[in-house]
């Protein structure tokens, strides 16, 4: 693997449904170990950049690469291979199966697969569930969630199931981990949480976040970096402090006077 | 329940993870599977095995197999008729053709006869969902019974166009055939029930049954964790064909002696359908439940009159006896649409936290 450039190279990528152009020739890079945000008004194309990255949209010109190799065009499992988790912006658990059910499935790419042996509980299949297991409750515990292990995940409040779906992702332990709207709906504790849990995850696991906000105090105090779309294009890329004074940016989110 | 798991503390995962955790649910479930095994054999007549127990035990391993599929998979399926056929029939052909064959042999190897099936007619899963599955899943009901029907080689050629089962014995013992008798059938069948029981909770606590549920709940989640559709949903489609192929097998082996196609009509996909609904998708015990449920209530329906003196003439009793079984049903899935195993399970909180609410 190439570990000199950027994680992720997003290069002229569009994305068209029918006439409506949703990205417009974005370009944008990943850095390994930033924190990068994607803002923009409503309908800007931000989840869809997420979805491209993931592979449920193949983009209709421009290429992906990840860590130096074009990845255009991957199906979502194989997106999920190399190493990219994400959680959805309308939370997207497993609601049947309990939290700790969730976090495991999330460990599924770690796991080898036989099915002689998983029918039989033995050997290397009851190792292996057992060291997932272990791997796991270290991520319950990083995102204290402890007490609702066996809770079923669809019985878990809001703000609750947002951190369950991050567990989920980090069980992958990803190398890039893309959150939409991590924060969307819960109140100011919960927001300061799932800072502290990101944050975390940055520095103490090394992951590299792209994530989608839209509390701009949130974005400006952990984001690294942030990149502006507005109507499909890019409109801004840059540290906080110098997105913050953008005009681009200023139109775009108030309007601009047309005498 | 009576007793709690208050004080019995878990110290490794291994503890954690077990199909029974508490110490007097595995002493209990051990001692139900004794009395299974070893009461109905020195207790019940030949009625009773024959017409109640033997078909109980085979419909429940049919009723786990469809329940693996459409309760933990969420993958609608009518083709349950269809798949047991697949399994009768291969067991006949195959026990015909190689008769040294051990009987429990043939029974695993038409499972997986019907398994292959199962995969092809799961084909289609990837694309329609639901209703449109189960339509879809039809077409397998159908065009495998007319093919058995149309082709005579399934048969041997008999004119009858029945199969029958042929005398084999296991370890000296009569298994099949006119002179096997019922108890030892019976103690056949529910030994495969139990061990195919056990591979069935194996499979769903771990990373097997994981990647079906979560098709289930959310397929777009679950695609971008890495699961892959195709390949998980073909999964249980072919392990589900399998335990239903085996299940037809004993069904005309074990339980009827001889069988035409008939007996595999789309009738069998819907009681099997509905043995899964009433006792709870996505619960191996609900498997059990429901299938008791369905053999069990209409024969005490039918007896209960009589027990408590009531005559009336028998078209009546018949009659009414259709109309309160039909009530029931739909009384239980009122009171608990997720089926008799949710029942079962809310009883035991609420016995847990007895005498308080909550």
């Amino acid at each position: 693997m190439n570990d000199a450039g950027p994680l992720l190279e997003v290069e002229g990528v569009s994305v068209r449904f029918g006439a409506l152009m949703a990205l417009h020739q974005v370009s944008l890079r990943i850095e390994r170990g930033e924190i990068l945000a994607i803002i923009g008004p409503n309908g800007a194309g931000k989840t869809t950049l997420l979805n491209v990255i993931s592979g449920f949209y193949h983009p209709w010109e421009g290429r992906i690469r990840f860590a130096g190799r074009d990845r255009t065009r991957l199906k979502p499992p194989d997106v999920a291979e190399l190493g990219i988790a994400r959680t959805f912006q309308n939370v997207a658990l497993f609601k049947g199966m309990s939290v700790l059910d969730n976090i495991m499935t999330g460990r599924l790419l770690k796991m080898r697969g036989n099915v002689v042996l998983d029918a039989l509980w033995w050997g290397p299949a009851q190792r292996q569930e057992l060291a997932h297991r272990a791997a796991v409750e270290r991520i319950i515990d990083f995102l204290e969630i402890q007490a609702i292990r066996k809770t079923p995940a669809g019985k878990l409040p809001y703000g609750l199931q947002k951190r369950v779906e991050l567990a989920r992702a980090l069980a992958a332990e990803p190398q890039l981990l893309l959150l939409d709207e991590p924060m969307a709906g819960m109140n100011v504790e919960e927001k300061e949480d799932m800072c502290r849990f990101i944050l975390d995850v940055n520095g103490e696991l090394g992951t590299t976040i792209a994530l989608i906000e839209h509390d701009m105090g949130v974005v400006m105090d952990i984001s690294d970096r942030v990149v502006v779309l507005d109507y499909g294009r890019k409109i801004a890329d840059g540290t906080p402090d110098q997105v913050r004074k953008d005009q681009a940016v200023l139109d775009a989110y108030l309007g601009v006077a047309h005498d | 329940m009576i007793y709690r798991e208050a004080g019995q503390f878990k110290t490794s995962y291994a503890a954690d993870q077990a199909i029974f955790p508490i110490v007097q649910d595995r002493v209990l479930v051990t001692l139900g599977i004794l009395v299974a095994f070893l009461v109905p054999p020195l207790v019940a007549d030949e009625y009773w095995l024959q017409a109640v127990l033997i078909p109980l035990v085979i419909y429940a391993l049919a009723a786990l197999g469809l329940n693996l599929l459409t309760g933990y998979a969420g993958q609608l399926s009518l083709g349950t008729g269809g798949f047991m056929a697949v399994g009768a029939y291969a067991a006949f052909k195959l026990t015909t053709s190689f008769p040294a064959l051990n009987i429990l042999v043939v029974f695993v190897l038409a499972g997986l006869m019907a398994a292959v099936v199962g995969i092809v007619f799961g084909i289609p899963s990837l694309r329609i969902k639901g209703f449109y599955l189960a339509v879809a899943t039809l077409a397998a009901q159908f065009f495998l019974i007319w093919l058995f029907n149309k082709v005579p080689w399934f048969v041997n050629y008999a004119a009858s166009g029945t199969i029958t089962a042929p005398p084999r014995t296991v370890f000296g013992v009569m298994v099949t055939g006119p002179l096997a008798t019922a108890p030892v059938r019976y103690v056949v069948a529910l030994g495969l029930l139990a061990v195919f029981a056990l591979v069935a909770k194996n499979l769903v606590r771990g990373r097997v049954g994981r990647s079906w549920m979560a098709i289930r709940d959310r397929d777009i989640a679950a695609e971008i964790i890495g699961v892959r559709p195709l390949r998980t949903k073909l999964l249980a489609f072919a392990v589900s064909s399998f335990y239903c192929g085996v299940a037809g097998a004993e069904f005309v082996f074990l339980y009827l002696g001889s069988a035409e196609t008939l007996a595999f009509d789309i009738t069998l996909s819907f009681l099997v359908l509905f043995m899964i609904i009433i006792g709870g998708l996505g619960s191996i015990l609900g498997s059990f439940l429901g299938a008791a449920f369905i053999v069990l209530v209409p024969i005490f329906l039918t007896n209960a009159p009589h027990h408590v003196g009531l005559v009336m003439p028998v078209a009546l009793q018949k009659q009414i006896e259709l109309m309160v079984f039909g009530a029931l049903i739909i009384f239980f899935l009122i009171v608990e649409p997720h089926g008799l195993a949710r029942l079962w399970q809310i009883t035991k909180e609420k016995l847990r936290l007895w005498p308080f609410p909550h």
